[in-house]
């Protein structure tokens, strides 16, 4: 800290930069498990960006864990500046229950205030001894499922979602649908709390013949762990998973942090923004940068919660509030 | 949990007429060892192994990265609040204890016994209830712009908690085998009540708390649970180091997770040393004791 301030202490006195003081900001970024990379990234670009355009200096802290237990954390009191989170649902969440948030807060960011997107592929053990291609392979008896836990883990919901969905079209109705997900997860040997726990659970520990995953966690699981050992397989449909992020508003204000939490999350939209996220596998929302890293994503059918399930709100009430119809299919 | 070396003066076991056949005994030595080479020595060895998978650079260099040290600071601050805090508080309570009858003395007991049967996870969560933003004092600390989730106090607290009984624990049966004869002694002769604690009491515990103070002091550095569940689990902020450790795991950084975990080892390791010092002085006071008390 001190260093930082001489240093801006002897720019100012050069008279390189124009501004009377460099201020130094804190901001708290609340996120998700499989983002650490990416906001490891992102967070030197915008320190970067805000020195040059404020003056001043900003340290981002990040805190990461399953995203409905971190949503959690926010209502109960951690302090985050902005939080970017799994899905849209949780943001929700917090801005119910503790209305830290504004209720309209998914409009105020474009494209759904998801700066990039993602969707759920399978990762399976190189060469596919099992061979699964589509989500009827996940319901074969034998074949041991890796998941988290869909009441803390915002990717594992996502996962849900999208077997569901599968089911619902392919066999022709909701019955058969929870038919479908309620043996897929009797396939599953342990839940976990995160997507990253999940992820450590099938590549370090050795469990399991599939990892239903984030598309980006499956490409980072591969990067960092070696192509010799996994592959990537993507079924013919799967859900647009859509991250969200937000400015919790109240801690802003109190924190006085408004403008640069504003701009934190503004910036992921930007060319460098969308670069990084392009980087570490995120689909990009913005289409010019969609277009670059098109290459490295399989193709595949997406369909969106909006469509399917009329949005979070439902979906959430539908499967994932206690007793709904995860617990049915879970406990039984 | 540890129990206190109140057998110590037993006279040795006099050897029974028929022994076990020579290979019941090597075959329980035996089975022994190999669960305690399975269990304890094996995975201790491997969390160095693995540290030190990348080489001694690495290893090194995992434990002076800005985040490590500032695990290493926390936990080191945590400690050195939490662990004072529950040895004023176990002196206290062995001797009320020990010394008085009281109406709710058995009450007092248990109490104190309840951070061993409360799962640590439990203890965390009651804090979130009491000073959560949802919760009791919430909205009141808030307000006033004080914080205890999620920042250092609430480490402290959730610490506290579960380190409770450990000092209290071993002094309480010390204290009551002791008696209060030599306290008496001490204040009919006129001595003042700190003089009494100083030179008779304290002499008289000085190991056994020290014992204590080493197992609190363990457990303080390598709670996971509880201070987990208040951490909010701030990088280089608010995590303690083996909340640090579980973090490098999961960033694919193993071989600086283990070499973080190492660290805790070490502790382990040097306790367990500290603690077998103890033991072995206590027994020769109380040889000393006892020998004074025949001639």
């Amino acid at each position: 800290m001190k260093l930082k301030f001489h240093a801006a202490l002897a720019a100012l006195l050069i008279g390189a930069s124009g501004v009377l003081h460099a201020a130094d900001v804190k901001l708290l970024n609340v996120s998700y498990d499989p983002t650490r990379e990416l906001y490891e990234q992102y967070n030197v670009a915008f320190a970067k960006y805000w020195k040059e355009k404020t003056g001043d200096n900003v340290t981002i802290q990040q805190s990461h864990g399953g995203s409905g237990k971190q949503a959690r954390s926010v209502i109960d009191g951690l302090g985050a500046d902005v939080v970017t989170l799994a899905l849209a649902d949780d943001i929700d969440a917090i801005a119910d229950k503790s209305k830290l948030i504004a209720p309209d807060w998914l409009a105020r960011l474009p494209k759904n205030s998801s700066p990039y997107t993602s969707t759920i592929v399978f990762l399976v053990r190189k060469g596919n001894p099992k061979n699964i291609k589509d989500w009827d392979d996940l319901v074969r008896k034998g074949v041991s499922v890796v998941t988290p836990n869909p009441k803390t883990s915002g990717g594992a919901r996502w996962n849900f979602i999208a077997a569901w969905e599968y089911a619902k079209r392919k066999y022709g109705g909701e019955a058969q649908a929870k038919d479908f997900v309620a043996k897929l997860y009797q396939n599953v040997p342990v839940l976990d709390s995160g997507a990253r726990g999940s992820t450590t659970t099938f590549v370090e520990r050795g469990v399991g013949d599939v990892l239903i995953s984030w598309e980006n966690e499956a490409f980072l699981a591969v990067k960092e762990l070696g192509p010799d050992k996994f592959d990537i397989v993507a079924p013919p449909l799967s859900v647009l998973a859509e991250p969200s992020v937000a400015v919790v508003d109240k801690n802003v204000q109190r924190h006085k942090t408004e403008a640069v939490a504003k701009a934190y999350l503004e910036y992921l939209y930007s060319d460098v923004g969308q670069d990084i996220a392009g980087k570490n596998y995120y689909r990009p929302s913005e289409e010019k940068f969609a277009a670059k890293y098109a290459s490295q994503f399989p193709k595949l059918e997406l369909f969106t919660i909006d469509s399917a399930f009329g949005g979070w709100k439902n979906a959430t009430q539908k499967f994932f509030v206690d007793g709904a119809i995860f617990d049915q299919i879970y406990l039984k | 949990m540890s129990t206190p070396m109140l057998t110590a003066a037993r006279p040795a076991a006099t050897a029974r007429p028929q022994q076990e056949a020579d290979w019941v005994r090597y075959a329980l030595t035996g089975a022994a060892l190999f669960v305690i080479a399975l269990f304890l020595i094996l995975p201790l060895l491997t969390v160095l192994v693995e540290g030190l998978r990348k080489g001694w650079d690495a290893y090194f260099s995992a434990l002076v990265e800005p985040n490590t040290l500032s695990a290493i600071k926390l936990t080191l601050i945590v400690a050195a609040i939490a662990v004072p805090l529950n040895t004023v508080f176990g002196v206290a309570a062995a001797w009320t204890i020990a010394r008085f009858e009281f109406t709710g003395k058995n009450i007092l007991l248990t109490l104190i016994d309840l951070p061993f049967s409360v799962s640590p996870v439990i203890a965390g969560l009651v804090y979130v209830l009491i000073f959560g933003a949802q919760g009791w004092f919430g909205p009141w600390l808030m307000e006033h712009d004080v914080k205890i989730l999620f920042a250092v106090p609430g480490l402290v607290l959730a610490t506290v908690f579960v380190t409770f009984p450990f000092v209290a624990r071993e002094l309480i049966p010390l204290m009551q085998e002791q008696g209060r004869d030599e306290e008496e002694a001490a204040l009919s002769l006129g001595a003042s009540g700190w003089q009494m604690f100083f030179k008779v009491t304290l002499p008289n515990i000085k190991w056994a708390l020290l014992y204590g103070v080493t197992l609190c002091n363990a457990r303080a550095m390598g709670e996971f649970g509880a201070v987990s569940v208040v951490s909010g689990h701030i990088r280089g902020l608010t995590n303690t180091l083996p909340l640090h450790v579980e973090i490098l795991y999961n960033e694919y950084n193993f071989a600086a997770s283990f070499a973080v975990a190492s660290l805790l080892a070490l502790l382990a390791v040097t306790t367990l040393i500290f603690k077998s010092v103890l033991e072995w002085k206590q027994q020769q006071d109380r040889r000393v004791a006892i020998e004074e008390s025949v001639q």
